[in-house]
């Protein structure tokens, strides 16, 4: 572990940084929607295609022995960054969407019966809303929202009232909020679904860039999450979930991989984790994955967290001084993520001609209808920070964004 | 009246005068600017063409042989791509729409706008004022 954060260094570890784009250096402030990649971990892809593919958990081979060794590997790597306690419970899915279908098609439709309720807070991605609302139709149970206050905060008041006066079996929240950086306090969710004997599906795809979760102190039921906004590849998921919770579902897509005997009389099916991975998984990117654990792992404690708080306050203060610039989402606890919108402009504008000076945010609706409609906006201009971003970038931002407004109005 | 092609070698030429983006791009906010204002009754459901980030409106009238388009956006660049769509098909009979090529979008260096795809709905727009030409071409 490095004991100084060495901005020049960690931006040299990231090569796609140092571009130009449309004539402007690359100001890369869409980290939400996915983050980039340290060079260990592009180095790793090609090691894997170069020196190691083969099918793994098959083969006798010894190449079939290196993938499925390097494979595993960064399951033994999830199992330390989560502080899970076994390898077992981590399974490899395609990403975020994926880890809460499973949950849904397998847990939900084994628990959920007429009348049951599943809360979803107001802040989420739909990733976290429609696959619940899909089983819930299909069980006649009934999905409920959480309330979220106007600074973008969760009304946990009104979260425990419906606890209370609902018989709510599942509660499925994300950690972060994608749109607005809304940092949920999930302990105290997760202990009040508890209390009343409810289960909780944790979305983590935005939490787990900026802070360390640990599964076992949180006491997650389940956790979901991407490589890809992680400083891994794309096409790679993660599902946490609790043994007994695990070992009781159903398996969710039949095939290879996830059998132990097949016969026309019946088949029986593999244990934990591999019941769940059904067919030749993303042998590559799982392996190079294991590589931005190593990556973040290697950086000084404490040093992602200050430097994107940094970021944060630093882009709030700058921005809060443009002439008819709000920001959308002022919750106290919050992720280095600024959601803005500008009387009288669409962010689509701004989205393109940002572009246009090199900078690359995020506008629209970030896949938070109910939380747009919440706030009556058609959408917003999201700038995402990452710790190999900085207050020059931030500066080049502010600049550019002046620059277009002018050109708006 | 210019033909369709005539109209696109004129806007290719104006914007050949622009020395850098940011001048194409003022000129385009501007032409949104003036865009004609819809009527708000032809603001219907019916006539909405949703993108994922903004909504375009199009109708369109037969006056005499010709189709005359009526259209509007929320945001003020795809406005000025509309304004320019209107510019060269409007007031042209429906075969003449329905074989217009649309070389100036390339041309000008706008393509960006139509490729992406989803965001703004103007390429569904453009296939939409093809659609009024054949249907207008049936009924004749
Ligand atoms: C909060 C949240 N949940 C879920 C997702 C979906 O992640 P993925 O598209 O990687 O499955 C995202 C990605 O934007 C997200 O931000």
């Amino acid at each position: 572990m490095a004991d100084k954060f060495d901005i020049e260094q960690v931006r040299k570890d990231f090569p796609i940084l140092d571009q130009q784009v449309n004539g402007a250096p690359l100001v890369y402030f869409d980290n939400a929607a996915t983050t980039q990649k340290p060079q260990m971990v592009i180095d790793a892809l090609n090691h894997y295609y170069t020196r190691d593919n083969a099918n793994i958990h098959r083969g006798l081979h010894t190449l079939a022995e290196r993938a499925t060794t390097g494979y595993e590997l960064t399951r033994k790597k999830l199992k330390d960054f989560l502080n899970a306690e076994s390898t077992d419970q981590i399974i490899f899915t395609s990403g975020t969407t994926a880890g809460i279908n499973l949950v849904a098609q397998t847990y939900g439709r084994a628990n959920f019966s007429k009348g049951d309720v599943i809360l979803v807070s107001n802040l989420e991605h739909h990733s976290n809303i429609v696959p619940w609302q899909m089983i819930a139709e299909e069980k006649g149970a009934e999905v409920q929202v959480i309330p979220v206050d106007e600074a973008g905060v969760l009304d946990v008041k009104a979260y425990v009232e419906l606890l209370d006066t609902n018989r709510v079996k599942f509660v499925a929240v994300n950690h972060v909020s994608n749109a607005i950086g809304t940092i949920n306090p999930i302990s105290y969710i997760i202990e009040q679904a508890h209390r009343v004997g409810a289960k909780v599906l944790i979305d983590g795809a935005q939490s787990v860039a900026h802070f360390e979760i640990d599964v076992q102190a949180l006491d997650i039921d389940f956790l979901a999450f991407s490589a890809h906004k992680l400083f891994g590849p794309t096409g790679v998921g993660v599902l946490y979930g609790k043994r007994t919770l695990l070992e009781a579902m159903p398996p969710y897509q039949g095939g290879g991989e996830m059998i132990k005997e097949v016969s026309f009389a019946g088949t029986t099916y593999n244990e934990l984790p591999y019941k769940f991975e059904a067919g030749t998984p993303n042998i590559a990117d799982v392996y190079a994955f294991g590589f931005a654990l190593d990556y973040l792992k290697s950086l000084p404690k404490n040093a992602v967290w200050e430097q994107e708080k940094a970021l944060l306050d630093y882009a709030t203060e700058q921005l809060m001084q443009i002439d008819g610039l709000r920001i959308v989402g002022q919750a106290p606890e919050k992720i280095a993520v600024v959601s803005f919108v500008i009387d009288g402009v669409h962010p689509q504008d701004i989205g393109v001609l940002l572009d246009k000076f090199g900078v690359a945010i995020r506008t629209g609706h970030h896949c938070a209808q109910p939380l747009m409609a919440r706030y009556e906006l058609v959408g917003t201009c999201r700038a995402s920070f990452a710790f190999y971003n900085t207050k020059s970038e931030i500066d080049l931002f502010v600049k550019a964004l002046k620059r277009t407004i002018t050109m708006l109005s | 009246m210019a033909t369709i092609n005539e109209t696109q070698d004129e806007l290719i030429e104006e914007f050949g005068l622009f020395e850098d983006w940011a001048d194409k791009y003022e000129y385009l906010i501007d032409l949104g600017k003036k865009l004609s204002p819809m009527n708000e009754a032809f603001k219907t459901e019916e006539n909405v063409i949703k993108g994922c980030q903004s909504k375009v409106w199009l109708h369109a009238e037969k006056h005499g042989d010709h189709i005359v388009f009526f259209a509007d956006s929320e945001a003020i660049i795809v406005k000025g791509m509309i304004s320019m769509l209107i510019r060269v098909l409007s007031n042209h009979t429906p075969a003449e729409i329905m074989q217009a090529d649309l070389y100036f979008i390339d041309q000008i260096g706008m393509a960006q706008h139509l490729a992406q795809t989803r965001s703004n709905g103007l390429v569904a727009m453009v296939k939409q004022m093809k659609n009024y030409a054949v249907a207008f071409n049936a009924m004749a």
